[in-house]
């Protein structure tokens, strides 16, 4: 009976884990904002942070990158997303697609950026391999390909980004859509494919869709490690521009920091409005578009022109890789060199001490974060499976808060609360910060699949005289073996990618590959760059492959030890 | 059907049960009784609520609905028994085998942890393959029988786990037509030797009249329409 009822506190102790520091992060950002920090001093309210903000020169700048790279980013790939999908359901390129998808969702956007730096940067892989003898550049082009003043490349590094996740999220929205029945209907009042797409199955998935596209434009508006890499740097982002004046040696810049961490928020708050506002005009103007029958024709232009760009995107992403994968182990690659002229490990070799504790901590903070987030969503759904909807059950929805409020709106506040307990650059407040992002996911991409296990069989097993934790133990845990190791990997991928909550929470006494990664960015030698940007893409995905290959030694050394029994 | 005092009775029996959805009756109230070895049909439209009404009398209703009315096996009141305790089997339309275990495995999961050794386990596994012909699947995966093998393999996994009834949700609609005459005498046969008072729901005449027993008819509105009895004495 006790342990009925543990279960049934967890979801409102989930929710509290994750909205405390959330919800104290939030005021803890606030109260600096107008100027209430004792410890700094601040004693009363005041506009004054506001006012310096507001007077920081380059803060139109800031806004403008910021506003620009979000919403075009968002825009992009969610049309792109749209468009392919339209133009090529079912088809042979949408199942290759799919399978190339789910690697490049594990990089880490730190190693993407870096990756795309590699390849477009004006002494970059893409130059080398046409010069001199295409362009008769003996020396790198003097023109800002990364880091350019309109932030485009980070609006195509965003782009890498969040395709794969919004396909990813669109493809498993379509599975619960009946889109085939839908389409066949339309397909035989004679539209076209497109057009049929388009008016019956779009409308049915955007609304399964909507979480996932608001993430990805609160994420784009607030990117830091992506923009550290790629965008321009004075000034930055205003994600950035916050960051800077977090860590400024004048203490008094929090005030102003806290200001902007709170203009931030703002921000993505009225993007969402206003996404939400263009959602009603769209189903609008719609229905009225759908009324009036036009059928469209078979849609081939958009076919090969979205395929020829999502196709574009994938080769870049993994050129990227290669080359960062390239310079790893190059002793000596002059511009404008192909390739290498000489291959080494030294790199490897001399990084080898940093390299195995900067590993190890990733490792430990993926694991541990992924570990307890997957006991947690799987103890939240056991119980939802148990007692129904209940309040605290349907309440969960606010575990993807973490997700639209932007982490450098509340970092620094759910700082303030680790310090107050005790916890500052622990490996609890690491952990605790990493799975304010890794749980979400986690539940994500887990929830359907436990939803979806066929009730029967855990009601047979309790006629058999099961206990419901042993149902839970013996039938559906190695019935969901694949989705919840799955999910796992899709855990550990989204902590070794965070940045920002490891400086926070880390105190920065806690060094992960991202954060290396980044840190090295900023001038460092390529060679080495290369060394953790590719073993920062490398651990998600050697995760996946053993999410995917563990189950099936399971299978086979489950049979002995049947036989035994 | 006879009028009884429930406490002093063996069997299964069913008083005034009622199910609901949101405060909204759609089945009952409804009263039955089934002796031990008697098989009792419910009857009626699909959607009537036939298999909530077993999953409230195994413990295992949907926590939207709710369910009132007494359950009493062997004259032990039932309703307040989480459904492993309860001691009543059940086999659904579909065998629902675990895919995870041997055909051994999934036998094991049925039989009592009161049997601790290990080959008195497997002894008892074999005999229940040996009974029904099965002998050479003990290491089978489910995966690789047929669909008349699985059934039989679900119902010997519910017999192994000693049930005081039994329970059948149309376990015979999924099954071709010869088969299906084949397993339903292979079930029957099985409950009556055990005794096991069993409660069938279908929509199948030809199951009814192969069951021998009383026969409740329900209205697509829940109400019971006729109790008719297929065999008297």
């Amino acid at each position: 009976m006790t342990r009925r009822d543990l279960l049934a506190y967890l979801p409102g102790a989930t929710l509290l884990l994750f909205l405390t520091p959330v919800a104290a992060g939030l005021i803890g950002t606030w109260l600096p904002a107008f100027g209430y920090f004792p410890t700094l001093g601040g004693h009363s309210f005041t506009l004054e942070p506001w006012v310096m903000l507001f007077d920081h020169p380059g803060l139109r700048e800031s806004l403008r990158l910021t506003l620009v790279s979000g919403l075009l980013a968002t825009v992009i790939s969610f049309s792109l997303t749209v468009f392919f999908l339209a133009a090529c359901h079912g088809g042979r390129i949408t199942l290759a697609i799919r399978g190339l998808m789910a690697p490049l969702l594990a990089v880490p956007h730190a190693a993407m950026a870096l990756g795309l730096a590699f390849l477009i940067a004006p002494s970059g892989w893409l130059v080398r391999l046409v010069s001199p003898w295409a362009t008769g550049w003996d020396l790198p082009p003097d023109v800002a390909t990364v880091q350019d003043p309109n932030a485009l490349a980070l609006t195509l590094g965003l782009v890498m980004k969040e395709l794969p996740f919004l396909l990813l999220m669109t493809l498993a929205a379509l599975e619960h859509s009946r889109a085939e029945e839908r389409l066949a209907i339309a397909r035989s009042l004679g539209y076209g494919p497109v057009m049929a797409w388009l008016k019956t199955v779009l409308p049915a998935v955007y609304r399964r869709i909507r979480l996932p596209v608001y993430a990805v434009l609160a994420y784009s508006l607030s990117v830091v490690d992506m923009a550290l890499i790629l965008a321009p740097l004075s000034p930055p982002p205003l994600a950035v521009q916050v960051l800077r004046w977090f860590n400024d040696p004048d203490l008094t810049m929090r005030f102003v920091a806290a200001a902007g961490a709170v203009l931030q928020l703002l921000l993505v708050v009225g993007a969402i409005a206003l996404w939400r506002l263009g959602e009603i005009l769209v189903a609008r103007l719609g229905r009225l578009w759908i009324a009036g029958g036009r059928r469209g024709g078979k849609g081939r232009v958009l076919r090969a022109a979205t395929t020829a760009l999502v196709q574009l995107l994938v080769a870049m992403a993994a050129a990227g890789l290669l080359a960062m994968a390239l310079w790893s182990v190059t002793r000596r690659w002059r511009y404008p060199d192909a390739l290498p002229s000489v291959f080494s490990t030294d790199i490897w070799a001399r990084q080898g001490h940093d390299l195995l504790w900067i590993t190890g901590t990733t490792l430990i903070s993926g694991l541990a974060a992924a570990f307890i987030a997957v006991a947690l969503v799987l103890g939240c759904l056991e119980n939802e499976k148990r007692r129904g909807l209940t309040i605290s059950t349907r309440a969960l929805w606010l575990l993807y808060v973490p997700l639209l409020v932007p982490q450098v709106a509340f970092l620094f506040g759910s700082q303030v609360l680790s310090i107050q307990i005790g916890i500052d650059g622990t490996w609890v407040a690491l952990v605790w910060s990493h799975l304010l992002f890794v749980l979400p996911y986690v539940f994500l991409s887990l929830a359907d699949h436990y939803r979806a296990l066929d009730e029967r069989y855990s009601r047979t097993a309790l006629c058999l005289g099961a206990s419901p934790n042993r149902v839970f133990w013996r039938v559906k845990l190695p019935m969901l073996l694949r989705p919840v190791l799955f999910a796992a990997a899709v855990g550990f991928a989204v902590s070794v990618t965070q940045y920002l909550p490891t400086l926070f929470a880390g105190a920065g006494r806690f060094v992960t590959l991202t954060t290396e990664a980044v840190s090295l960015s900023a001038g460092g030698d390529r060679r080495v760059m290369g060394v953790f940007a590719f073993l920062q893409a490398a651990l998600p995905l050697i995760a996946f492959a053993a999410a995917l290959a563990l189950p099936r030694r399971l299978a086979r050394t489950r049979i002995l030890r049947e036989q035994r029994a | 059907m006879t009028v009884i005092s429930v406490t002093k009775d063996y069997g299964l029996a069913l008083r005034q049960v009622d199910l609901a959805h949101g405060g909204g009756r759609f089945l009952g109230p409804l009263s039955l009784t089934v002796a031990p070895g008697e098989v009792v049909t419910v009857m009626g439209p699909s959607g009537c609520g036939k298999s909530s009404l077993l999953a409230f009398v195994c413990g295992t209703l949907d926590p939207a609905l709710t369910g009132s009315g007494r359950i009493l096996l062997n004259g032990e009141e039932l309703a307040s028994r989480p459904p492993e305790e309860r001691r009543i089997g059940i086999l659904f339309q579909d065998d629902l085998l675990f895919p995870h275990l041997s055909v051994a495995g999934n036998l094991a999961f049925g039989l009592p942890p009161e049997i601790r050794d290990r080959k008195a386990r497997r002894a008892r596994i074999e005999e229940a393959l040996a009974e029904a012909d099965m002998s050479a699947f003990y290491d089978r995966d489910p995966e690789t029988l047929s669909g008349g093998q699985r059934a039989r393999i679900a119902l010997l996994r519910t017999l192994l786990s000693e049930p005081c009834a039994l329970l059948l949700d149309e376990p015979f609609a999924k099954l071709d037509v010869a088969l299906r005459a084949r397993f339903r005498s292979f079930v029957f046969e099985h409950a009556r030797a055990q005794s096991l008072p069993t409660l069938l729901v279908t929509h199948d005449p030809a199951d009814a009249a192969d069951a021998g027993g009383p026969v409740l008819e329900i209205d697509a509105g829940g109400q019971v329409m006729a109790r008719r009895t297929a065999h008297l004495g």
